[in-house]
């Protein structure tokens, strides 16, 4: 049984004791401290300048250009706090309780109930750090109410929000650049985790510019590198999204918690054809306003939305949920489109999308009061699809969007590799078996300047006496050279197939039987599958250029080789749970369209352990502990 | 659709480039320019040839990474649009499109179409913030902010760093770049106490990174995929003069 290091007491006060035991590392001894901070979005981009402003020398490193570029800066609708400025009943308890519901009762309650702590003093700061908020005409934050909630506790900068709050983190991180705190490392992609007397004490990074590959020492290493939805290929993270850091973290010793656990959220714009790279999100804030619909009748689908009557149009979600209706949260909206659509009634070209209508609003509230709320979306579908919302309704599919499942840790952050932490989407912590809009960013900000900075200190202050470890120690060497060997291989398979063919045929293949609806019979296929396409990619990969030269296509093979066997892992833990939850639906486990859960035998976080990569890894379950909230059937209707 | 593409090829830094065309046929009115070429690069990888190295990440405009020079014009011929976000549909058929990178001393060409903008970081690294470390917030609505003032700070903040400014700008200034930060914060009561210090340090540190100096062409503003304001940088102008006088 894995040890989460929850601490004991009442749950309103398990954080608040636990802060002020940890132990702290003195001012001139944080000097002496190296910590390795991988990844520059919300969680990493907070976490480094926070370590940075706390004294300890910190070497922070993204693929990108610039840390001011993770995809942290694409989230569009919100963040959530339990600040209660509207006086519409919210508080922390409230915060908490939604967080854990919304998770389909697969999160751990003490993280989840810190994290609705600290979120108040999430939005204190970046008001402070001169993130412009929306603001109303007194003065004060505005928010707003955002999919699956029933308070406005959601702060937000026009659709800008991760854009916002990652420029105040980053302007916070280039401040301690500016002092010397903090040494960044751009254009650098951490490739292999070095652990020694079996800690995790530095990587390897390969410059993006050069391909030259560089070793750091790190008394500590965190991993920020946010989610892997592009094991699917087509998903709305950006393209150099990855799994590779955590990776290489899991097969040196790091557990990988709920690695099926991945969100498809509802509105996206559909996919047009094959050379398509990406997928758009539309923001769920659409949904306040907009109604979703199919035709009632499979032969009015070819039909302009426009000359079908209103009796013949199914509101579905209306119709299946009336208490929250068109703001159902993501997985129910989304296994709700997939069904009509399976059932025929989808619209467009393929077939693969419902409307989502704006003409009650326009009519209500007149076009200019729509225009103002959604006008920068409206023009976003218009820029890509060539059509005009305020005349014809959107047209919307799911696309994956968000992996709640990832690196194990346990209260503190840290994974199951001492001195290995993960924080922000990279890790699996709070948000169960789905996550509820709006709070990726409050966990990756909370991670980053309000909990790690301070349990990190609890192991720090043990490594006061290690010296740096020369780069030159034997296990550098040694993981420098599997590198150098993997890069070759790469380079020199000389195949006939490209990298992106890999990747889109795993992505098709963990669409068709671990996306939205899974079984078993489906998931064992899989299985088969992804197996092939790895020898096969190890064996027929075209790989163009050098190894010590600027490479993209090299970069991405390495990413894609990790998606592979990622793959297989997530459909191995998708096969194991045999319950509904969540954004894990299992066929064989509903009740009439609803998911089913089984509680007596899966509340249960499973925690995978690499046992070479041809053995199937190993189970580890922590038990999750409800003491505070009772378990009940997560009802929407 | 078909097309003729010029594109700029150049193996690193240190070694001189030259325009290649390419010809590309079969393209779909709904591809993104991204995705033509993506399409492009899978041919060339068959063929056995080096695929073009260029800068994206995001494909929605958010990120700034992306930064093509497309026929003349920095992002190309669309108003307030990113590269990514240009569309086939945007161009004629058998059109000759030319590709090439962001073309500014402080913007080192690093391989084909991809360019070094970490100058952008030194600027910020100056003093593109607000100096409070975390934990010292106060309750974030114990200062108003009157709502026209967040409004324009946000118009400003909406800078995506991409140097578009700088690549379209015939002195390769980066005035719009910094006058975007220095107003976000000079707009806000939060940003009052280092206001003076502030615009100094980035001015200078503009400088020094080689950026060539404003003579209000107002072509930064006329391709800024964000539709930053040239009004910024009269602000940044204002506030550079007092700050140099009081200093
Ligand atoms: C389109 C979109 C909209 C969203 N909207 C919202 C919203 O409105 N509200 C909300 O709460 N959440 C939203 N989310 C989710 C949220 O944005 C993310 O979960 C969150 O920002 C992730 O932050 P992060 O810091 O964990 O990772 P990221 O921001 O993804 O950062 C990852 C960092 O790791 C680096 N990195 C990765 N791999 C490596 C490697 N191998 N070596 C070196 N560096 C590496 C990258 O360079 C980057 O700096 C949205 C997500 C998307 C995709
Ligand atoms: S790729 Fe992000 S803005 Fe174009």
């Amino acid at each position: 049984m894995l040890d989460s290091r929850i601490p004991e007491g009442p749950l309103e006060e398990k954080w608040t004791k636990h802060k002020s035991s940890i132990k702290l590392v003195n001012p001139a001894n944080k000097r002496k401290i190296d910590v390795l901070v991988i990844g520059t979005g919300l969680a990493g981009g907070s976490a480094a300048a926070t370590l940075g402003e706390l004294g300890y020398n910190v070497k922070v490193f993204c693929f990108q250009d610039s840390p001011r570029r993770a995809h942290s800066i694409a989230a569009q609708g919100g963040i959530n706090a339990a600040k209660n400025y509207k006086n519409d009943g919210d508080s922390v308890h409230r915060l908490f309780y939604d967080t854990i519901k919304g998770g389909d009762f697969r999160a751990r309650e003490a993280n989840v109930h810190r994290l609705a702590e600290v979120s108040v003093d999430i939005i204190d700061q970046c008001v402070a750090q001169g993130v412009p908020f929306a603001r109303e005409y007194g003065g004060l934050l505005d928010n707003r109410s955002f999919g699956g909630s029933q308070v406005s506790r959601t702060f937000y900068a026009r659709g800008q929000t991760g854009q916002q709050l990652l420029l105040g983190a980053y302007s916070a991180l280039e401040r301690q650049v500016g002092l010397g705190n903090v040494k960044q490392y751009t254009r650098h992609e951490m490739v292999e985790i070095v652990n020694i007397d079996g800690k995790a004490r530095g990587i390897i990074a390969r410059n993006l510019i050069n391909g030259k590959l560089e070793k750091f020492f790190g008394h500590a290493v965190v991993l920020a590198t946010g989610g892997y939805g592009n094991v699917f290929f087509l998903s709305t993270n950006a393209m150099g999204s990855n799994v590779t850091a955590s990776w290489k973290a899991y097969k040196k010793g790091a557990f990988f918690g709920n690695p099926c656990f991945t969100q498809i959220h509802p509105t996206c714009v559909p996919v047009t054809g094959s050379y398509q790279s990406k997928l758009t999100l539309m923001s769920e804030s659409l949904r306040n306003d907009g109604r979703v619909w199919v035709p009632k009748k499979k032969e009015d689908c070819k039909k302009r939305p426009q000359d079908i009557a209103e009796e013949d149009r199914d509101y579905y979600l209306e119709r299946k949920y009336p208490s929250f209706g068109n703001l159902a949260p993501r997985d129910i909206a989304s296994r709700a489109a997939k069904e009509a659509c399976d059932d025929g009634r989808g619209v467009g070209v393929s077939g693969l999308a419902v409307y989502l209508d704006f003409a009650d609003a326009i009519n209500r509230l007149g076009k200019s009061v729509v225009e103002a709320r959604y006008g920068n979306l409206f023009d976003m579908y218009e820029h890509i699809t060539n059509e005009n919302p305020y005349e014809m309704p959107m047209r919307i599919y799911p696309a994956v969007h968000y992996t709640m499942g990832g690196t194990w840790v346990d209260y503190n952050l840290m994974t199951t590799v001492p001195g290995l932490y993960a924080i922000g989407e990279a890790n699996f912590s709070d948000h169960g078996a789905n996550r509820l809009g709006a709070s990726a960013l409050m966990q990756g900000l909370a991670d980053g300047y309000f909990v790690l900075p301070y349990t990190i200190g609890n192991y720090l202050a043990d490594e006061i006496f290690t010296k740096p470890i020369s780069t030159d120690h034997p296990a550098f060497l040694e993981a420098e050279n599997e590198v150098k060997d993997r890069y070759n291989k790469l380079i020199s398979i000389k195949g006939k197939r490209t990298v992106d063919d890999f990747h889109k045929e795993l992505g098709k293949v963990m669409w068709d039987y671990c996306g939205m609806a899974r079984d078993k019979e489906g998931l064992e296929k899989a299985r088969e599958l992804i197996k092939q396409i790895r020898k096969e990619f190890w064996s027929d990969v075209n790989v163009p250029g050098g190894v010590d030269e600027m490479n993209p296509e090299l970069d991405k093979a390495g990413r894609v080789a990790d998606f592979i066997e990622l793959g297989e892992l997530m459909v191995v833990d998708a096969l194991n749970r045999n319950e509904s939850c969540g954004g894990h639906f299992r066929t064989e486990y509903q009740d009439a369209g609803e998911a089913k859960r089984n509680d007596n035998d899966y509340a249960y976080v499973a925690a995978w352990e690499f046992n070479g990569i041809d053995a199937d890894p190993v189970l580890h379950k922590e038990e999750l502990k409800f003491e505070n909230i009772k378990l009940a059937v997560r009802s929407y209707k | 659709m078909k097309f003729t593409l010029k594109i700029w090829r150049q193996k690193n830094t240190n070694t001189a480039g030259k325009f290649v065309d390419y010809q590309i046929s079969d393209v779909n009115s709904d591809m993104s320019f991204l995705e033509m070429m993506d399409v492009l690069n899978d041919e060339l990888v068959r063929k056995g040839e080096e695929p073009v190295v260029f800068d994206h990440d995001c494909r929605e405009g958010i990120c700034g990474m992306c930064s093509m020079y497309i026929n003349g014009r920095a992002h190309g011929p669309k108003r307030a649009t990113t590269t990514c976000q240009l569309y086939m549909r945007n161009f004629s058929d058998g059109e000759t499109i030319t590709i090439e990178p962001w073309r500014a001393s402080s913007f080192p060409v690093l391989r084909d179409l991809s360019v070094d903008r970490s100058s952008f970081d030194n600027i910020i690294q100056a003093g593109g913030f607000i100096s409070v470390n975390t934990g010292q917030a106060q309750d974030a609505n114990s200062t108003p902010v009157n709502k026209e003032d967040a409004d324009l700070s946000m118009d400003a903040a909406a800078c995506i760093g991409c140097g578009a400014c700088v690549a379209a700008c015939k002195n390769a200034s980066a005035m719009l770049f910094v006058s975007a930060k220095v107003s976000q914060f000079a707009l806000l009561p939060q940003g009052q106490s280092e206001r003076s210090e502030r615009v100094l340090a980035m001015v200078n540190t503009m400088e020094e990174e080689g950026f060539g100096s404003c003579t209000n062409t107002g072509a930064c503003e006329a391709e800024c995929p964000k539709e930053i304001s040239i009004s910024n940088i009269a602000r940044l102008n204002r506030d550079f003069l007092a700050a140099s006088i009081m200093k």
